[in-house]
């Protein structure tokens, strides 16, 4: 085994074995000793996971791209073409990820050492903690859809712990479960892409796939998928009947005749918007703020949402081969990017704000992807992984400061309080606001953000996709949107008088050493990780870093075409971050009076706006309510009544009519009809509907 | 070992320590007789779990058709005939792997009549080991039948409050169910001239060489077999004595009824519906499928919304239960190994869901979800299992839970994109109400005085429950234990039906 094999082993099990240990054993170990378990597992995992990602960008590359290696640890699955390996796959996306997700866990672990000080639960908080980073690893290495799914629900389940984590508050426990099930929606999608794959890429016995690259025929391998697709090759759909090219495949799906790669790309994708709390799934994302402010660093900000991003990325070979799928992803990651960043202007709660603005760029990332720059989207990945855990630990610090005070209407005047903390959240801000120096030959210099968002929307502007000028003007105004609410947070929470209560604002004072650190490493991130990754990932060595991980067609030339577009499009980012902060700077230093005013005046927009486009509302009655009622429905009406009338309660009923009454006659007989409707509507609808076609 | 007849030793074993019970009831009186059952019960059951595992160790899963085969005339043309896939083998081991942990619980929670309890609960082992082991459809029938018996007494005994009801209501749909399977035997019988399993499955007149039975005459007898089987899964919409007999039933009795009995009915499927008529099952797929999904969806719904512990654990199971019947009628590999999977991992997984109720119960006598609220506080190790236990109920991948459902809706995919896509929705309804009851009974204040000294669980509780979740993510992580052995079952199956390859 080489160095970068074991290393990687390493690396994805240790902070396994973290969890494992510190969970079932912190009756033994105690608080102290859950925490240093789980710690230095992960601190470890993440030094690896550096060498290996920094050898990966600086390293030699003598075959002209970082190739796809994989590990396989055990068997999974062997059922028919269900194959399914426990395994590790290496290649520049994962490795990526594995950098990403190790640090800042890392960083998140010893941040909570100083944060969760007080509580009660830590060993429990440290080892969900692991455990999420375990899962999170499995995904992120996955060479197949299943162990994909595994991590995928693995970090469902442990989002859901941690955002229930202070399982006494009732709102908490709401979250919880709102991101768990809005989730399952999501996997819904997710799961009917992994059926309608198998369904497609069955074998036929004539073609020689092992020519293809594809030595063990797996109808969920990355390996078999992507090469069958890239090579369109003949497969045997629903391993019957004639082959036929996989990118000419098509079946009827719910009864309607579709091809098959944008079926399996939209449902995936769905699933995506899930994980990724993309426009229609995103509304769990801002309750699952009740979790403690790390974990919402971690897992709501860094990693666990760019799930989505990552899985439509690692399914570069199936979106390029698609035109609908491909489109439905730029419109959605469009949408979100815009609607979150308006729904963030209206929100006081200094976490809310943060977390809208996670949403919205994860839009940004998503339809940097769908125009086929997914290089670009991996890149802001990237970068936005080191500067929002940046902002969520900063918004930490300040809720750590001042007694779990989370309003910005309470706070404003911190800066002097608070220096350390004020200086983070100022970095972080002009990393996510994307400043820098544009346009300028020989001078690209600017915070992280500037590098891979001005990417992503020149990109948008570059590409022939006919949703990429939608993507791009709604990106603009995001991007001015962003600044502004930026701006307005950094104001209401540092700047002007205060409005806390005297005894909180007396006592707010800046971290301790443990959390400072890691902010000010983090900090390091959010100002380099632009500049000094550029190169590497979307500019002149992407092709020979991203190597066979990422796929482009041929005619897609979207990141040298980016380098062509006019003057004013470069421009146009810094346009909107400077007239972002100047607008904030007016409303909320020089007249603060506005923005009260209009809160308080109300109107229709500010309403809108701050019900979150009332999404909550529409879902809960339709779909919380919904349930509730077709629940009762089946089992009061359906099984007591027509079910059981007929049944055993009915023959006793007709006993006790036969002595007696007749009325109970009567009754059982309307339930009889009802049955015997019941049961005819079942086997017609049975015979038509599952009967003919699919 | 050849020539030992490990599957009637395996069958009878129980029934011995029954006589012994009785006989010690007889001789020593009530007192002694439910002291020494326990011992008694638990010394057979794991004696018997022992005989299965020599039978397991001894199978080769290379091998198709049926193993240790043991044939005895009986009369007319059935005969005592015993044997072996690995299908059943896997679902006698579950069911002797349960009993010992049921006869364990038992002898806690059960006070009254325990000796007699004890005599059901082995004569039902023998039973239920009997059912999987037959390879004569009259021997079947008597095994099948047979169950009924100690059931319907272990509810209606030792059953809560409602007991009679509940009993009463088991006992007509599972008649119902029976006579026509008793009617279709007999025909079967007199135009075969046999009921051995082995011939009737081939299909053809043992003398004659003609096909046994006309695609008309095989939707009738179709129809029949499946009342039995539809009502024993059960199947939307001959469901609701379920939840009934599960309210009512004492804990182990739950455990066995959703573990192993329901589980008769995807065998008899398996074993005789789809290769004895295979043209029928191809006509009734549809309706399998719209059963199968409204099983799912209907009773995922119907959990939501209750406030018995155990009932929505029950509906859960008829909602399990309709992936193994999407995946059985799918007609391919895929589906057919995740049915099995998905019986063995539902039996493991809803037994211990029955356990966790019986905790509690045991402690407090109520399995109102609104009684409870909060026992994390009192009982985190409690907790944490039960968490455990949701998520393979809810499909966690990891958990034995997921590998069946994935598989049955693949497989299901392939036959009708309708029925995969309306199983998925048993995915997020699942997470709804398990998360549901778990936020209303383990999180949150607790408010109710009366939990306030509730202990967290015994020693032999964590046993019980550690066991369980050990299997339930062995299982998770390592399938192949069970596809290896399975394999050659489902390939039998579909070769009898004609869909090999697929």
């Amino acid at each position: 085994m080489t160095f970068q094999e074991i290393a990687a082993i390493i690396i994805v099990l240790s902070p396994g074995i973290a969890a494992a240990i510190a969970g079932l054993g912190q009756r033994f170990l105690g608080d102290k000793g859950s925490m240093a378990i789980t710690t230095v597992l992960v601190v470890s995992a993440a030094v690896l996971a550096g060498l290996l990602f920094f050898g990966q960008v600086f390293g030699h590359h003598p075959e002209g791209g970082a190739h796809a290696h994989t590990i396989v640890l055990s068997r999974w699955f062997d059922v028919g073409t269900f194959v399914v390996d426990w395994a590790i796959r290496l290649d520049s996306l994962s490795i990526t990820m594995l950098f990403v997700v190790t640090s800042v866990s890392a960083l998140v672990h010893v941040y909570s050492i100083g944060y969760m000080a007080d509580d009660p639960h830590r060993a429990r908080f440290f080892a969900y903690l692991s455990l999420f980073t375990f899962a999170m690893l499995m995904l992120v290495t996955a060479d197949n859809f299943i162990q994909l799914f595994f991590g995928w629900e693995g970090v469902g389940l442990a989002s859901y712990l941690l955002i229930g984590f202070w399982y006494k508050k009732p709102s908490a426990n709401d979250a919880a479960i709102k991101a768990f099930v809005v989730n399952r929606v999501g996997d819904f999608g997710f799961a009917l892409g992994i059926m309608a794959l198998v369904y497609m890429i069955q074998p036929f016995a004539g073609v020689d796939y092992a020519a293809m690259g594809i030595h063990h025929f797996s109808s969920v391998g990355f390996d078999t998928v992507f090469n069958v697709i890239v090579n369109n090759a003949p497969v045997l759909v629903g391993g019957s009947g004639a082959p036929v090219a996989i990118q000419d495949v098509a079946f009827d799906f719910l009864g309607i005749h579709v091809w098959g790669l944008e079926v399996a790309g939209v449902l995936l994708f769905i699933g995506a918007m899930g994980k990724s709390a993309q426009f229609f799934l995103h509304t769990w994302l801002p309750d699952a703020m009740e979790g403690p402010t790390p974990v919402s660093a971690l897992i709501h900000a860094a990693t666990m949402v760019t799930a989505g991003v990552f899985l439509v990325c690692r399914c570069s070979y199936i979106y390029e081969h698609t035109v609908v799928a491909a489109n439905m992803i730029t419109i959605i990651g469009a949408v979100t990017c815009f609607f979150a960043a308006t729904v963030g202007l209206a929100q006081n709660d200094i976490k809310r704000v943060v977390a809208y603005s996670t949403c919205s760029q994860l839009g940004y990332m998503f339809f940097a992807a769908g125009v086929g720059a997914y290089e670009a989207a991996m890149f802001h990945l990237f970068t936005h992984a080191f500067f929002k855990a940046l902002l969520f630990l900063s918004a930490g610090s300040v809720i750590h400061g001042m007694h779990h005070e989370q309003d910005m209407r309470n706070m404003g005047g911190l800066r002097k309080k608070m220096p350390l903390t004020w200086a983070m959240m100022l970095i972080g801000t002009l990393a996510l606001t994307g400043v820098g120096i544009p346009a300028v030959d020989g001078l690209h210099l600017g915070f992280a953000g500037f590098f891979s968002k001005d990417a992503i929307i020149e990109s948008a502007f570059a590409s022939h996709d006919a949703y990429a000028p939608l993507a791009f003007w709604l990106s603009i105004g995001a991007a001015f949107l962003t600044s502004f609410y930026s701006w307005r947070l950094m104001f209401m929470t540092f700047e002007g008088k205060t409005r806390a209560d005297h005894h909180t604002y007396d006592h707010a004072h800046d971290p301790p050493m443990v959390m400072a650190v890691p902010l000010i490493l983090l900090s390091v991130g959010a100002v380099l990780a632009g500049l000094v990754f550029y190169d590497a990932m979307v500019d002149h060595h992407e092709a020979a870093f991203w190597g066979s991980a990422i796929y482009n067609a041929p005619d897609n030339h979207v990141l040298h075409e980016r380098h062509e577009v006019p003057l004013w499009v470069l421009l146009a980012p810094a346009i909107c971050w400077i007239s972002g902060l100047i607008f904030a700077v007016i409303f909320y230093l020089l007249a603060p009076q506005i923005p009260r005013k209009m809160a308080r005046n109300g109107g229709p927009m500010h309403s809108f706006l701050s019900h979150k486009w009332y999404f909550d509302e529409i879902y809960k009655f339709v779909f919380v309510k919904g349930t509730a009622l077709l629940g009762d429905l089946f089992w009061k009406i359906g099984d007591k009544k027509i079910i059981d009338g007929l049944g055993p309660d009915g023959m006793t009923g007709l006993t006790k009519a036969s002595a007696g009454g007749l009325s109970k006659l009567h009754t059982g007989y309307i339930f009889h009809y009802a049955f015997v409707v019941l049961i005819s509507a079942v086997i017609f609808v049975a015979f038509v509907m599952f009967g003919q076609g699919r | 070992m050849a020539g030992l007849p490990i599957l009637s030793i395996t069958i009878f074993i129980p029934l011995i320590g029954a006589l012994m019970i009785l006989g010690v009831r007889m001789v020593g009186g009530a007192n002694l007789a439910s002291s020494a059952s326990k011992s008694i019960a638990l010394l057979t059951s794991i004696v018997t779990l022992g005989a299965s595992l020599v039978a397991l160790a001894g199978f080769d899963a290379g091998k198709t058709g049926y193993q240790f085969i043991e044939n005895v005339a009986w009369f007319g043309g059935s005969s005592y005939k015993l044997g072996v896939d690995g299908m059943s083998i896997a679902l006698i081991v579950l069911t002797t792997a349960l009993t010992p942990l049921c006869v364990l619980q038992s002898s806690r929670s059960i006070e009254d009549r325990l000796a007699e309890y004890m005599m059901c609960f082995l004569v039902l082992e023998s039973l239920m080991i009997g059912v999987f082991c037959a390879l004569d459809l009259v021997l079947f029938y008597v095994f099948f039948e047979g169950g009924l018996i100690p059931m319907f007494l272990i509810i209606g005994v030792w059953g809560g409050k409602n007991k009679l009801y509940a009993a009463f209501k088991f006992f007509l749909y599972t008649l119902l169910g029976s006579l026509l399977l008793l009617v279709a035997l007999i025909y079967m019988a007199i135009t075969a001239g046999t009921t051995d399993v082995v011939v009737l499955q081939a299909g053809v007149h043992p003398v004659t060489g003609a096909p046994l039975f006309s695609p008309d005459v095989q939707t009738w007898l179709w129809l029949a077999f499946f009342a039995s089987f539809a009502v024993k899964l059960p199947m939307w919409p001959v469901h609701t004595w379920l939840p009934d007999a599960h309210v009512e039933a004492p804990t182990a009795g739950s455990v066995v009824l959703a573990a192993v009995l329901l589980k008769m009915g995807g065998y008899g499927f398996l074993r005789f519906s789809l290769p004895m008529f295979p043209h029928a099952s191809q006509l009734f797929q549809p309706l399998m499928f719209a059963l199968s999904v409204i099983a799912i969806v209907y009773a995922s719904l119907v959990a939501f919304r209750q406030t018995d512990i155990k009932k929505l654990v029950a509906y859960s199971s008829v909602a399990h239960m309709g992936f193994v019947t999407l995946g059985i009628f799918s007609f391919n590999e895929i589906g057919i190994q995740g049915a099995i999977f998905q019986m063995i991992s539902h039996g493991v997984i809803s037994g211990a869901l029955f356990f966790c109720v019986g905790v509690i119960y045991d402690r407090m006598h109520t399995r109102e979800i609104a009684f409870y609220g909060g026992l994390v506080h009192r009982m985190p190790v409690y907790a944490a299992l039960f968490m455990l236990f949701s998520m393979a109920n809810v499909g966690l991948p990891g958990t034995s839970g997921f590998v069946g459902e994935i598989l049955t809706m693949v497989g299901g995919f392939q036959a009708s994109t309708w029925a995969a896509a309306g199983a998925a929705l048993g995915v997020i309804l699942s997470a709804v109400y398990m998360l549901t009851l778990y936020r209303r009974a383990v999180f949150g204040e607790m408010t109710n005085e009366k939990l306030f000294d509730i202990k967290d669980v015994t020693a032999l509780e964590f046993f019980i429950l550690g066991l369980l979740a050990i299997s339930a993510l062995v299982f998770g992580v390592f399938p192949g234990l069970i596809f290896d052995l399975t394999k050659g079952s489902s390939l039998e199956v579909l070769r009898m039906i004609g869909q090999v390859g697929q």
